[in-house]
């Protein structure tokens, strides 16, 4: 294959698997908790707050080199995406507003906040494109390993608070009345979202992150019937997913990251004929 | 008042605040369950029926009276009561099983970590065995018919070691077989453990039950014309222990809406 071949000379190319696995590794985690506490567009909200986190650190860094040249906007994101997550678990509790408008509010804000502010750094247009539709084929070493630290500080959370995670999913009062503070568990969960949503920032880009969190789960979810073995094969589907896609393209005009997506898509109706297949059969032979 | 009650309500106003007014749910309210009670409460809809039992779990405060259980606030003992959602409160669209949604009454007692402990385990398959679902234990709840479905929740109450069952609206989405099989398992427990239950199903309640009170909207009421019906001319001639009234009623329209 010609892409292992190249994968010698440029380094690029293996640090791109590497954040692939990266992104799967976190949205397979996290997508089952996504779509069974149904907030898929809580999520497009937090994503675009973290655009505007993101404008808002390439903003200091050019217009304050001396003060701010050290900030990335990976940081800006982590930030405003978390603060996100804080707003929207502390607010969908306490406020008369619908959670729909502030999840429309918080997605429109974020973005313009984002594009206002890339717009007045000067010299400065490409790299919102590249965190908008993602960039696989150009992840440094250094991406690389804060996504390494975001997973694992996801994987630890998920692995203590599993329990609780599972309740506040399952139903939220019998949680509370367990002693759990579901508001808190809630934060959290959003905070894990928030965190995955900067991994898959660098690979698939914000506009694919919903649908790398959800396409995986959701075609699980098809045939697993408990949490864990869903976030496994949610886990191993959205890295054959990132893995295989990105190699078949290599050398072809084809962005890797929209065939990453297509194909997660293609797999999700697969399955879903798959299922209906099987179900029809389960009928005929009862009949 | 008698110092062993399992239960005791006093005087117990509720309202519903909101920006522009306030509703008001309850209305001196006056209540005790005695121990090896069947307590039945029937009332129409947005008669305060499952704010009555939210304020026995100390989900809400009342503004005004108080609620004790087990002699102490609810919210310090909410590990003692076991409580039975309206059927469509656990979400049948998540993955997992009826084990996994048993052992959810545990969760107060378990450690940190994404593993439930042997004990836990076999506190959870006892309760399924004291609801006679123990063959369910692997099946996903989605595929759960309403009245399996409702004896798994009374299951995953049980396995808190409860030492009083609330439910609410428990034959919701159970056919008629069904609910011989409930009645049956809930007289069971009874034995062992005081029940109250919520229905508007005032037959369900008025055949099956020890005692029933009747809840309206701002007070307790207790009047024959409120739900003409032979059936709930008999339920009143059940009342054991009438729920005292601090607001008498009009003469137009007892649970009619205001």
């Amino acid at each position: 294959m010609q892409f292992f071949e190249d994968m010698a000379i440029n380094p690029f190319l293996l640090t791109g698997l590497l954040a692939g696995l990266c992104a799967s590794l976190s949205c397979g985690i996290m997508g089952p908790f996504v779509i069974s506490r149904r907030i898929v567009f809580l999520s497009g909200a937090i994503a675009h707050m973290a655009v505007g986190g993101i404008g808002a650190a390439i903003f200091l860094a050019h217009r304050f080199p001396y003060s701010f040249g050290w900030v990335h906007p990976l940081h800006g994101a982590v930030v405003s995406a978390l603060a996100a997550a804080v707003i929207i678990g502390l607010l969908h509790d306490r406020v008369e507003e619908r959670l729909d408008t502030l999840i429309g509010s918080l997605w429109a804000t974020g973005m313009a906040a984002g594009i206002l502010l890339i717009k007045y750094t000067p010299g400065y247009q490409t790299e919102l494109m590249s965190y908008l539709f993602g960039n696989i084929v150009y992840v440094t070493p250094g991406e690389v390993r804060m996504m390494i630290i975001l997973n694992v500080l996801i994987i630890v959370t998920v692995l203590l608070l599993y329990k609780r995670l599972l309740a506040i999913c399952l139903d939220r009062q019998q949680a509370e009345l367990q002693g759990v503070n579901v508001v808190a568990v809630d934060i959290l969960l959003l905070s894990l979202v928030a965190l995955t949503v900067i991994c898959l920032i660098q690979t698939v880009g914000l506009i694919l992150v919903i649908a790398l969190l959800t396409l995986p789960a959701a075609t699980a979810a098809h045939h697993f019937t408990r949490m864990a073995p869903m976030i496994v094969a949610s886990t191993i589907l959205a890295a054959l997913l990132t893995t295989v896609s990105r190699v078949a393209v290599y050398g072809t005009r084809i962005s890797p990251e929209s065939a990453i997506v297509l194909c997660a898509g293609a797999v999700y109706l697969l399955s879903v004929f798959i299922r209906r297949m099987r179900r029809a059969r389960a009928v005929s032979t009862k009949a | 008042m008698t110092p062993e009650a399992v239960v005791n309500i006093r005087d117990v106003s509720f309202s519903f605040q909101t920006e522009l007014n306030s509703l008001l749910v309850l209305e001196g309210v006056n209540l005790t369950v005695e121990p090896k009670d069947f307590l039945g409460i029937v009332g129409p809809n947005g008669g305060g029926k499952t704010t009555l039992l939210k304020l026995m779990l100390g989900l809400l405060t009342p503004q005004c009276g108080s609620v004790f259980v087990f002699g102490q606030p609810p919210r310090k003992v909410r590990a003692r009561i076991g409580y039975v959602p309206q059927y469509a409160q656990v979400d049948g669209s998540v993955p997992a099983d009826v084990l996994d949604v048993v052992l959810m009454g545990r969760l107060a007692h378990s450690t940190w970590g994404p593993k439930f402990g042997s004990a836990h385990i076999d506190a959870a398959h006892d309760a399924l065995r004291r609801t006679d679902t123990q063959d369910l234990a692997r099946r996903p709840i989605r595929t759960l018919s309403g009245g399996q479905r409702q004896r798994v929740l009374i299951a995953r109450a049980l396995a808190a070691n409860a030492d009083l069952l609330l439910l609410d609206e428990p034959t919701t989405g159970v056919d008629a077989h069904m609910e011989k099989g409930l009645v049956d398992l809930l007289k069971q427990l009874n034995d062992a453990i005081p029940i109250v239950l919520v229905s508007h199903d005032v037959s369900f309640v008025s055949t099956h039950l020890k005692r029933v009170v009747c809840l309206n909207r701002t007070a307790t009421i207790h009047a024959a014309h409120d739900i003409s019906d032979d059936v709930v001319a008999d339920m009143y001639h059940m009342h054991v222990q009438p729920v005292r009234h601090d607001e008498s009623c009009g003469h137009a329209g007892h649970g009619e809406p205001q």
